[in-house]
């Protein structure tokens, strides 16, 4: 029997997002095992083959297939569930541009891994930054709890606007983690988010036939495209009402605040002082780490261009698409120094992903330095020292971007 | 960087210490079939020839302590035991 | 904050130890975080976990480069990985061995090393080379972060859909290594 209340306990992070997934109470789940996703849906295989769920879990041969039925079971006017990492969602690639395409409400896991070749089973986050550009909504969490909230606003969000959405989690790093989490009852969880009920016309049906993901001649496809863009970026709104809704309704849900968290918000948080001199910036479970180094600044006080804790801040990015430039420039825009700390790589280009959204956005409207540093590919272990090593070297005068560790 | 690796270099991991049992074979039960060397999932067991005689050799390198090749000796010369570590 | 590095190989419940240490310190009312450090998943092969307990959320995600308290689970891991590496004269050392104390090579002073045949009341109790619940039972021995309840309520939560007869034998593990 699910229970009615929920209850503050120690979970892995898959186990937590399985159990919030089924009392979310998808109707359709599919997936192909991969590390280190692989925890999230054999939790979800057996919480059914239990006869702990009510959902139809389907077991696909590739994650190609995996995103079709699941493209397959949205259109038909389903919730929908599916988890992945790395090569998976490069194989899933074309799928994740349809599902965007056809405006489907699918909702999905990345554990985050990074790419071939060489193989690495471990952290990074190559795998989301290479389908950044397809149209989904992309949250990124910090810990556990911030997971279990951001799969209740994706599906929140996704089903009212009609774009699916992506929660990127850590892989190991979160996935294969214990640490205390509440994990919200279907109880809770219906006042946030009722049953999915899209209209006639909206989803696959024999009474009243529509077509999916029909061909557009230059004449459409670009009003298409553009709609969708727009869309897309409007959901910021909607994130950031629907985030106080959940808080209300829901406020096992949501994580714990911080006490120097200046800006809390479905977008971004900002942890730090008021007039930071420096920023540092990241996604998901690194942030915790930056924030520690942060707080444990001030006894290292033999360190050159020693600044005081008091002046750097931390900002995270929680959404990441759609990308809420302006209340990151909101943030960074009286800072002097800017780090923007990532684990992916653009090859080729000048900056890191993150860092180059930002950079363009602030160009000549702000005069704060920012600077691009690439950390934990691979899984390498980003340490609190090497933030450190950051805070000192964005106040030298060089702007390239930087490998650390 | 080479991105490349050496064939065969998986030699190099040696998967001895994994093993909480030792095989201890009596030398004086063997026959010396052989049986051993042939079933040993890591080809850690090898026949050489003693005092005129085939007898098995462990490379306790390698020998992980499945013990197959106790359960395998027709005589039964082979005893698995705890390894001291 | 305490922090707990464990060594030993793929298979001998390296990460559940790190788990249960986790759930048990949850249980006693602390904050508490476990995560392996993600060796090839694969028997056999040297890997780490960790385990975090404090009184305040748990935010940092770094491996444990300075442990309070260091756990080999297998011994013969001692011979190709430092496992003392940025332990401090504060280090308390769990090491599964027969071997007595003034036999264990480690530069961390000998007053601190607690050896125990883990193996041993594993293979006498379990039947398998498993010690993860009885290195557990040292460490509330040896050092009090957690309490022999906690233990016994993590190892049921742990392990109770495996069975009923795993979860007494494993108790009746804890307990004998907590009274050794």
């Amino acid at each position: 029997m699910p229970q009615k209340k929920s209850k503050r306990q120690i979970l892995e992070g898959s186990q937590a997002i399985a159990q919030t997934i089924n009392n979310i109470r998808p109707a359709v789940i599919s997936a192909y095992p991969i590390t280190p996703q692989t925890h999230i849906v054999e939790d979800l295989a057996k919480l059914k083959a239990d006869g702990k769920a009510k959902y139809e879990y389907v077991r696909a041969e590739s994650e190609f297939a995996a995103a079709s039925i699941v493209e397959g079971a949205s259109a038909t006017g389903l919730r929908t569930y599916t988890a992945t990492s790395s090569q998976g969602i490069l194989l899933m690639a074309e799928v994740i541009y349809n599902i965007a395409g056809m405006r489907l409400p699918v909702v999905l896991t990345c554990a985050n891994r990074g790419v071939s070749a060489p193989i690495t089973i471990w952290n990074d986050h190559q795998d989301a930054m290479s389908i950044r550009d397809a149209g989904w909504i992309m949250f990124f969490a910090e810990n556990h709890q911030e997971a279990l909230e951001q799969h209740l606003l994706a599906y929140k969000i996704a089903e009212k606007k009609k774009i699916p959405a992506m929660v990127n989690i850590d892989g190991f790093v979160l996935t294969h983690t214990y640490e205390g989490v509440e994990v919200p009852s279907i109880a809770e969880i219906k006042k946030f988010l009722p049953d999915y009920k899209p209209k006639q016309g909206e989803y696959l049906d024999t009474a009243k036939p529509v077509t999916f993901g029909a061909f557009a001649s230059p004449a459409y496809y670009m009003e298409i495209r553009h709609e969708l863009h727009e869309d897309l970026r409007d959901c910021q709104n909607d994130i950031l009402g629907e985030y106080e809704n959940l808080k209300k309704l829901v406020p096992s849900a949501i994580k714990k605040s911080e006490d120097k968290a200046l800006v809390n918000n479905g977008l971004i948080e900002y942890y730090g002082p008021k007039n930071p001199k420096v920023v540092l910036i990241a996604m998901g479970s690194l942030v915790g780490t930056v924030k520690d180094a942060v707080d444990h600044l001030n006894i290292r006080r033999n360190v050159k261009h020693y600044i005081s804790n008091k002046s750097v801040g931390v900002l995270k990015i929680k959404t990441f698409r759609p990308f809420p430039a302006k209340s990151v420039l909101a943030v960074i825009k009286k800072a002097k120094y800017v780090a923007v700390i990532e684990k992916a790589v653009s090859l080729g280009a000048t900056d890191a992903p993150l860092a180059m959204d930002i950079k363009a956005y602030a160009k000549n409207k702000i005069k704060t330095k920012i600077q691009s540093y690439i950390a934990g590919l691979g899984g390498r272990d980003i340490t609190q020292k090497m933030i450190s090593k950051i805070v000192t070297d964005v106040q030298n005068k060089d702007d390239k971007m930087k490998f650390v560790g | 960087m080479k991105i490349t690796a050496q064939a065969g270099s998986t030699t190099k991991n040696k998967t001895g210490g994994w093993r909480t049992y030792i095989p201890v074979t009596d030398y004086n039960k063997c026959i010396g079939c052989g049986r051993c060397a042939k079933v040993c999932p890591e080809n850690a067991v090898k026949m050489v020839l003693k005092n005129g005689k085939q007898k098995p050799m462990t490379d306790f390198d390698y020998c992980k302590g499945c013990g197959l090749c106790a359960v395998e000796c027709p005589v039964k010369c082979i005893k698995m035991e705890l390894d001291k570590k | 904050m305490k922090q707990i590095r464990i060594h030993g190989r793929g298979g001998q419940g390296v990460v559940t130890a790190a788990e249960l240490t986790a759930i048990s310190a949850f249980n006693d009312g602390h904050e508490a975080q476990a995560f392996p450090s993600f060796g090839v998943e694969r028997t056999g092969a040297p890997i780490e976990a960790f385990a975090r307990i404090d009184d305040k959320p748990i935010r940092t995600r770094e491996h444990v480069y300075h442990p309070d308290i260091l756990i080999v689970q297998d011994a013969s891991v001692m011979t190709t990985v430092d496992v003392s590496h940025g332990c401090t004269e504060k280090t308390i050392a769990i090491i599964n061995t027969s071997l007595p104390k003034n036999a264990i090579k480690l530069s961390i002073p000998e007053k601190n090393i607690f050896p125990i045949d883990a193996t041993k009341i594993a293979l006498d109790i379990l039947g398998r080379n498993i010690v993860n619940t009885i290195i557990l039972g040292a460490i509330a021995k040896s050092t009090k972060i957690i309490t022999l309840d906690s233990i016994k309520k993590a190892v049921k939560q742990k392990f109770s859909a495996k069975g009923q007869e795993l979860v007494d034998k494993n108790i009746k593990a804890v307990v004998k290594a907590y009274n050794l």
